[in-house]
């Protein structure tokens, strides 16, 4: 199976989808031209012409809005935003009329619009340039949310949310675009909604997202070496819908749980999370949910500190020593 | 302070020549009553609207078109089978230019399962793709970019149609709408954005809100731009014909500044005391009422007689009443109905490609 980088698997889902199906348009700055701000597209512009791969000026409320309006029609638009932190100068865009023209419309309209770009902290570039918005987003029934962890997961996830009918917000990450892996090539399709067990583990569930799936990895490695505790990493890959059974099924087999997420801990996807497998798997827990997010504060620019602020290996095994203990 | 005349307004020519247009010239004489009709049906569904609000019958915000049906009858009666429209939330007026039931809408407005969202969207948030119209959106300017994005759907698809986007006096501060003019004119898209200026965006005039001409922001995004009034539904068909050509032939957008005048205050909430005068509201009900100086021309054209006009009103206000009854006897939806139509997916199950949850308690 041939190894590529995630930002390639992006780009070759961006390629197959816009080969297998006319109405697709990736849209978004600097996209085109410039290759991509993060070189995700680059060589699209020659390969589909301008038609096609549509650079915007810096307008994200407009061309996020063009992009929907489109969608109401028939059009099925992938935007790119350079980064999601600039979700809030579209936020109106995004989940008013997204999330709500459906509903409001009485389900006479749908929207099958994919927004994607980056979202993460650690590259040293401050709190507006920091954000992770994917709870925000999850917070609005008629959105899906995916945030996928490696290549090949990054390139069946978009091919899924390309697919959709529903918005979804696909949200990357600028620390992933190097990282290698195998990847089926052609078609290679990863439903939404399905989580995906990275290392199976007994002693203990680590339930996880994105870039943190590469930090609980990590930490269990050292976890089974020098702890000889068996730690299963499971990985979300999609916010919502959101796999639940997968991670009750988990629970019931360690009873134990430490939910690590790339969040401000404030109402995050963790602590939708918590409640549920509080509520849903109660018995089945030796010890209380455990959760290792952010630390609470804007992302800090200073580079050795802002490792620190973030999930990291280190952190995620002192957090989860802390939940066995 | 009042309302502030447009340019146009002040030099407006003589009535009749916008008649003689050729997209009015050769209306027939069904057609112009036909506009007649539809400009008295609005009027009546809002009066009735508004005494069904006034007996509890509906919640929330009721933002009346009463004064203003020319503009959308006018517009809407250019449309082709390519041509969409979005407006704001000042949206029964449009709706029933594109043609939409007045039961659905009454009831829509009664929260009731048979309204045109299923007692889902409310007065702000008509919607009907089948006749082209994408609603009825509720934050100022927020619409406009979609509008935008219809026009560029066209323009993919190769399809020789344009968008029209609605909007009041006040949205032309709310930056969605700038980016808007900008992406349409940079892009060539086929759309018209359409301010329908009644002058006072809620309660602070257009001179407390905002500065210079409105339309002629336009010039700035390098668009073409007119301004007209809409008291006159045939000097409007006359204006927007040439602007809806522009863009059906050229695929280039346009801005076009419609004066005209709401009678009643911004939301059935809002008490209509602090920012007009009563004198102003009566002066534009008794000299420039687009139905009543409408039905004076038709008179005079031989098309429409006294009786005749007396018929078309009886007709609408009974349709109105049809639409009250209809929207009583009609059930609301049920609990269970808050949770359809979130998800095309969870709507059609058997087509669901995600797995997982898609809804929370």
């Amino acid at each position: 199976m041939p190894v590529i980088t995630y930002r390639e698997a992006v780009r070759h889902a961006l390629a197959e989808e816009l080969e297998r199906d006319p109405n697709v348009v990736v849209m978004g700055e600097e996209v085109a031209q410039f290759n991509g701000a993060y070189k995700v597209t680059e060589g699209l512009l020659a390969r589909f012409g301008p038609q096609r791969i549509v650079d915007t000026p810096i307008s994200e409320a407009g061309f996020i809005g063009v992009g929907i309006g489109a969608s109401m029609l028939g059009i099925r638009p992938v935007m790119e935003l350079m980064f999601w932190s600039f979700y809030s100068v579209a936020f109106d865009q995004i989940l008013n009329n997204a999330a709500n023209v459906r509903y409001m419309s009485g389900g006479q309209i749908h929207c099958p619009i994919v927004i994607r770009g980056p979202a993460n902290g650690g590259t040293n570039v401050g709190a507006t340039h920091s954000h992770t918005p994917e709870n925000v987003l999850a917070n609005h029934p008629g959105v899906k949310v995916v945030v996928p962890s490696t290549p090949a997961d990054a390139k069946g996830l978009l091919k899924s949310a390309i697919r959709d009918n529903d918005p979804v917000f696909f949200l990357e990450n600028t620390m992933l675009y190097g990282e290698k892996g195998e990847v089926p090539a052609g078609e290679h399709v990863v439903p939404l909604g399905l989580a995906d067990v990275k290392r199976p583990g007994t002693d203990l569930t680590i339930v996880t997202y994105g870039r943190s799936v590469l930090h609980s990895l990590a930490a269990a490695e050292v976890l089974e070496r020098e702890h000889k505790v068996s730690a299963e990493v499971l990985d979300l890959r999609t916010i919502r819908p959101l796999d639940i059974d997968s991670v009750l099924r988990s629970v019931a087999k360690t009873h134990r749980v430490l939910i690590v997420e790339e969040q401000k801990p404030f109402a995050s996807v963790g602590s939708q999370l918590a409640y549920m497998i509080q509520r849903e798997a109660f018995d089945e827990l030796d010890g209380p949910v455990h959760r290792l997010a952010t630390v609470d504060a804007p992302a800090i620019y200073s580079p050795p500190v802002e490792v620190e602020q973030l999930p990291n290996p280190r952190r995620v095994l002192q957090a989860a020593l802390e939940t066995l203990a | 302070m009042s309302k502030k005349p447009t340019a146009k307004e002040a030099t407006s020519p003589a009535a009749n020549d916008h008649a003689q247009a050729p997209v009015n010239a050769r209306l027939t004489p069904e057609e112009r009553i036909e506009l007649f009709r539809k400009m008295m049906r609005i009027r009546r569904f809002e009066e009735r609207s508004l005494r069904a609000y006034q007996a509890k019958k509906i919640g929330g915000f009721l933002h009346l078109y009463i004064g203003q049906e020319a503009v959308a009858v006018g517009c809407c009666s250019l449309m082709g089978p390519n041509d969409h429209v979005i407006t704001a939330y000042r949206d029964h007026g449009h709706a029933i230019a594109v043609g939409m039931d007045t039961k659905a809408l009454m009831a829509e407005l009664y929260g009731k399962a048979t309204g045109c969202s299923k007692g889902k969207g409310g007065s702000m948030h008509y919607f009907d793709p089948s006749r082209n119209y994408w609603g009825g959106h509720g934050i100022v300017g927020g619409q406009i970019p979609l509008g935008a994005g219809l026009a560029y759907a066209l323009k993919y698809k190769g399809l020789k149609g344009a968008a029209m986007a609605f909007m009041g006096d006040g949205a032309v501060n709310q930056g969605a709408v700038h980016e808007a003019y900008n992406l349409a004119s940079l892009w060539n898209l086929p759309v018209v954005f359409v301010i329908e200026n009644n002058g006072y965006s809620m309660g602070t005039s257009q001179a407390r809100s905002s500065a210079g001409e409105l339309a002629q922001r336009a010039a700035g995004y390098d668009m073409q731009w007119g301004q007209c009034s809409g008291h006159d539904v045939y000097e409007v068909r006359a204006m927007m014909d040439k602007f809806l050509t522009l863009a059906r032939e050229t695929g280039k957008p346009s801005t076009v500044e419609i004066d005209t005048y709401r009678y009643r205050g911004h939301s059935v909430a809002d008490p209509d005391n602090t920012y007009r005068s009563k004198q102003e509201i009566e002066e534009y009900r008794r000299t420039r009422d687009p139905i009543q100086l409408f039905q004076d021309k038709l008179l005079a054209e031989g098309v429409l007689t006294a009786a005749t006009a007396e018929q078309i009103d009886t007709e609408a206000r009974a349709e109105a009443d049809v639409a009250a009854d209809f929207s009583e006897a009609s059930p609301f939806p049920t609990p269970a109905d808050i949770q359809t139509d979130v998800y095309w997916e969870a709507d059609n199950p058997s087509e669901r490609r995600s797995q997982g949850r898609l809804f929370f308690t």
